[in-house]
C-alpha cells in the first residue's frame, strides 16, 4: 500500500466535480460510453468481489465467516496490527511537530523557502522505499555504518519510524500546505500577537483548531501509509501487519483474502483523510483566502 | 477565532520575551525539519552514492557500477523498463477514456462521485493486499479462475498465469488506471465548453476541434502523466513481491534479495542497483517537472 500511495504528489485529489449542467445541453449517453464503462467497472469490482467470496469460503460448498473468526482469535494478527499502529503513531506526532511549525513559518518569515519545500517533499519519489531503506541501514545500523547508532535502537522496530516519517513526508506535508493556503495566517497571528498572545498560545489556540481538518488529513494519510508499510519491515524482519498478511497468504489464502479485504476499507478510510484535508471546514478571515 | 477573543483580554503583555522568542522559534523548527531531512533523505542519497562507488577496501572503484551494464541486471533494468511502460501506457489510455467518459455531460452525477472517489481508493490500494486480492480472484485457485473453468474455460491451460509478466502488468492497471483518472481529471476539467462552441462556431467539426485544440492542450498533461505511472510501476516491490517472488527479474526485488541476504554479495552491487533507480527516478522526476511548466504555461493564458 505505502509504496504505491501515489507516486506524485503532485496529484492533485480530483475536485469534486462540477454538477452537469442541467437541460438542454444533456445528451443521452451513447452505447459506446456505456459499455466501456461496465469493462471498466468490472475490472475494477472483480477482484473485489473474488477477495470477497474466497475470504467467505470454507472448503466445499461452505461459505461461512469462519475465516474472520479464526483471524479474530489469533494473537499474532493483533500483535502485528498492534505494533504497525504504534509505529503510526509515532510516525504520526513526529511528521506532525516537525511540519506544522516548518509550514507555518515559512509561510510567515520566509516565503522564499517555499520552492524548496516543495522539492524536498517530492524527494521520496526520487528515492524509493528500497533505496531508502538500504540508504539508512548503511549509514546507520550496519556493523561498520559511518554513524552508527546504538544497537538497541537500531534493533527495534522503532528505528524504521525515522523513515516512515520520510516515506509519508510528501503526503502530511501536502495535506498541512493546503490547509495553511486556506487561512490567512500572517492576519491571524498578528491579531493574536497584538492581543499578546505568547507562540505556544498561537499555536494550541489558533493554529491548531483552524487547521484541524487538515491535520486530520495528515493523520490518516499517514496512518495508512504506515499500516500497508511492507518494504522496510520485510527488509529488517519486523512482523508488521503487512509483512503478517503476506506470511499468512503463504499458508492460509482465505485468512489471507479476508485481511486484504480489511485493508481495503483501511486504505478507503485513509482517503476519506484527503477529502477532509481538501479545505472543507477552515475557518478563513476576510481578504486574501 | 472564538477561542482566541475569548482568552486575549486575561494575557499578560510580555513584549521584550515575545521579541527574543519570535525571532528564535522560526528558525529553531525551520532548522529542525531540515537537519532531519539532511540526516535521514540527504544522508542515505550519500551513502547510496558512496557506497556504490567504494570497493571492500575503500577505495574507488567503478566495478559494482559496470555489473549494472552486465548481461544479468542489463535484464533485469529492461524488464522492470518494459512493465513499467507497458502499465503506463495502458494505464493512460484507459485511465483518460475513462475520465473523459466520467466528465461528459450525459454522464449521471453519481457515476461521476462514484468513479472519483473510487479512483482514489484504487491508486492507492497497492502492495500485499492487492497482491492477494488478484490471487484470490485470478489465482491457480481463484474464484474466478473457477468459475471460468466452470463454463469451461480454462485460463491457465490456455497459457495464463497470474505470476508472469502479463500477470503483473494486469495487476498493476489496479493501481494505474484510477492514478491516471486522479491526475487527467482537473486537466479535462480545465478544457472549457466555449473553446469547443468557438471552434463550432468558425466552421469547424469535432476533429478539427481535437485536432487543432484538445489534443495540442492535454499533451502535456498526459505526457507528465505517462511519466508519473512509470515512475510509480518502477519502485514497485510489494505487488511483485507476493505475487511472482523473483520469477520475474525486477530492480527492486533484486535489492531487496541482496539486502535481505538471499543472496551472498557485496552491499555495494545492491546499492548501485539503487543508485541505477534514483537515477532512473530522477530523471522522471525532472521531466515530469519540465512537462508540468509546459501544462501551466497552456492553462495560464
Amino acid at each position: 500500500m505505502a509504496e504505491a500511495i501515489a507516486f506524485p504528489p503532485g496529484a492533485d485529489v480530483a475536485p469534486p466535480a462540477p454538477p452537469a449542467p442541467a437541460g438542454r445541453g444533456r445528451r443521452r449517453p451513447n452505447v459506446m460510453s456505456v459499455i466501456w464503462i461496465i469493462i471498466v467497472a468490472t475490472f475494477f469490482l472483480l477482484p473485489l468481489l473474488g477477495t470477497a467470496v474466497f475470504s467467505l469460503w470454507a472448503g466445499g460448498d461452505r461459505y461461512n465467516l469462519t475465516n474472520y473468526a479464526a483471524l479474530v482469535k489469533t494473537p499474532e494478527v493483533w500483535a502485528s496490527l498492534w505494533l504497525s499502529v504504534q509505529l503510526a503513531v509515532y510516525t504520526v506526532v513526529i511528521s506532525l511537530t516537525l511540519l506544522i511549525p516548518t509550514v507555518l513559518f515559512v509561510r510567515l518569515r520566509a516565503p522564499w523557502l517555499r520552492p524548496v519545500l516543495e522539492v524536498i517533499s517530492v524527494m521520496p519519489f526520487v528515492i524509493p522505499p528500497i533505496a531508502l531503506i538500504q540508504g539508512l541501514t548503511g549509514l546507520y545500523s550496519v556493523p561498520d555504518a559511518p554513524l552508527a547508532m546504538p544497537i538497541w535502537f537500531v534493533s527495534r522496530p522503532e528505528f524504521m519510524v525515522i523513515g516512515y516519517v520520510i516515506l509519508s513526508l510528501p503526503y502530511s506535508y501536502r495535506a498541512l500546505d493546503v490547509g495553511i493556503s486556506a487561512l490567512d495566517v500572517s492576519t491571524l497571528t498578528q491579531a493574536a500577537l497584538s492581543l499578546g498572545a505568547s507562540w505556544a498560545q498561537i499555536f494550541t489556540r489558533v493554529i491548531i483548531p483552524n487547521l484541524r481538518t487538515a491535520i486530520l488529513g495528515a493523520t490518516l494519510l499517514t496512518f495508512a501509509i504506515v499500516l500497508g508499510e511492507f518494504v522496510f519491515a520485510n527488509i529488517l524482519l519486523f512482523n508488521t501487519f503487512a509483512v503478517y498478511i503476506n506470511y499468512i497468504g503463504q499458508v492460509n489464502g482465505t485468512e489471507a483474502a479476508a485481511l486484504s479485504l480489511f485493508s481495503f476499507f483501511v486504505t478507503w478510510l485513509g482517503m476519506l483523510g484527503i477529502l477532509a484535508g481538501g479545505g472543507r471546514g477552515q475557518v478563513r478571515t476576510g481578504g486574501v483566502g | 477565532m472564538t477561542d482566541l477573543t475569548s482568552a486575549g483580554g486575561a494575557l499578560r503583555r510580555r513584549p521584550k520575551q515575545r521579541a527574543g522568542l519570535a525571532g528564535a522559534l522560526p528558525v529553531f523548527f525551520i532548522g529542525l525539519f531540515f537537519i532531519y531531512v539532511l540526516a535521514f533523505l540527504g544522508g542515505p542519497a550519500l551513502s547510496i552514492l558512496f557506497q556504490a562507488f567504494r570497493s571492500s577496501t575503500g577505495h574507488f572503484t567503478t566495478q559494482y557500477v559496470d555489473q549494472l551494464f552486465g548481461h544479468y541486471y542489463a535484464k533485469t533494468y529492461a524488464t522492470t523498463a518494459a512493465l513499467s511502460a507497458v502499465t503506463a501506457l495502458i494505464g493512460v489510455v484507459a485511465g483518460l477514456l475513462t475520465a473523459y467518459q466520467i466528465q461528459r455531460q450525459s454522464t449521471p452525477g453519481w457515476l461521476r462521485n462514484a468513479v472519483n472517489s473510487f479512483s482514489g481508493v484504487a491508486a492507492n490500494f497497492a502492495g500485499i493486499p492487492l497482491a492477494f486480492a488478484f490471487i484470490s480472484t485470478l489465482g491457480t485457485q481463484g474464484m474466478l479462475t473457477l468459475w471460468l473453468k466452470a463454463a469451461g474455460i480454462d485460463i491457465y491451460g490456455a497459457g495464463f498465469s497470474l505470476f508472469s509478466f502479463w500477470g503483473l502488468v494486469l495487476t498493476y492497471l489496479y493501481f494505474q488506471i484510477p492514478l491516471m483518472v486522479i491526475i487527467i481529471t482537473p486537466a479535462l476539467q480545465g478544457m472549457r465548453r466555449e473553446w469547443r462552441e468557438a471552434a463550432m462556431g468558425l466552421g469547424g467539426n469535432g476533429w478539427h476541434y481535437w485536432r487543432h485544440v484538445g489534443i495540442p492542450i492535454l499533451t502535456p498533461s498526459v505526457l507528465a502523466s505517462f511519466i508519473l505511472l512509470f515512475g510509480n510501476a518502477f519502485a514497485s516491490y510489494a505487488t511483485p513481491y507476493a505475487l511472482t517472488s523473483g520469477l520475474v527479474p525486477l530492480v527492486p526485488i533484486e535489492i531487496g534479495n541482496l539486502m535481505s541476504g538471499n543472496v551472498i554479495a557485496d552491499p555495494q552491487l545492491g546499492n548501485a542497483l539503487s543508485l541505477g533507480m534514483i537515477v532512473v527516478m530522477g530523471a522522471a522526476m525532472t521531466l515530469y517537472t519540465l512537462l508540468q511548466r509546459w501544462t501551466g504555461r497552456w492553462q495560464k493564458r
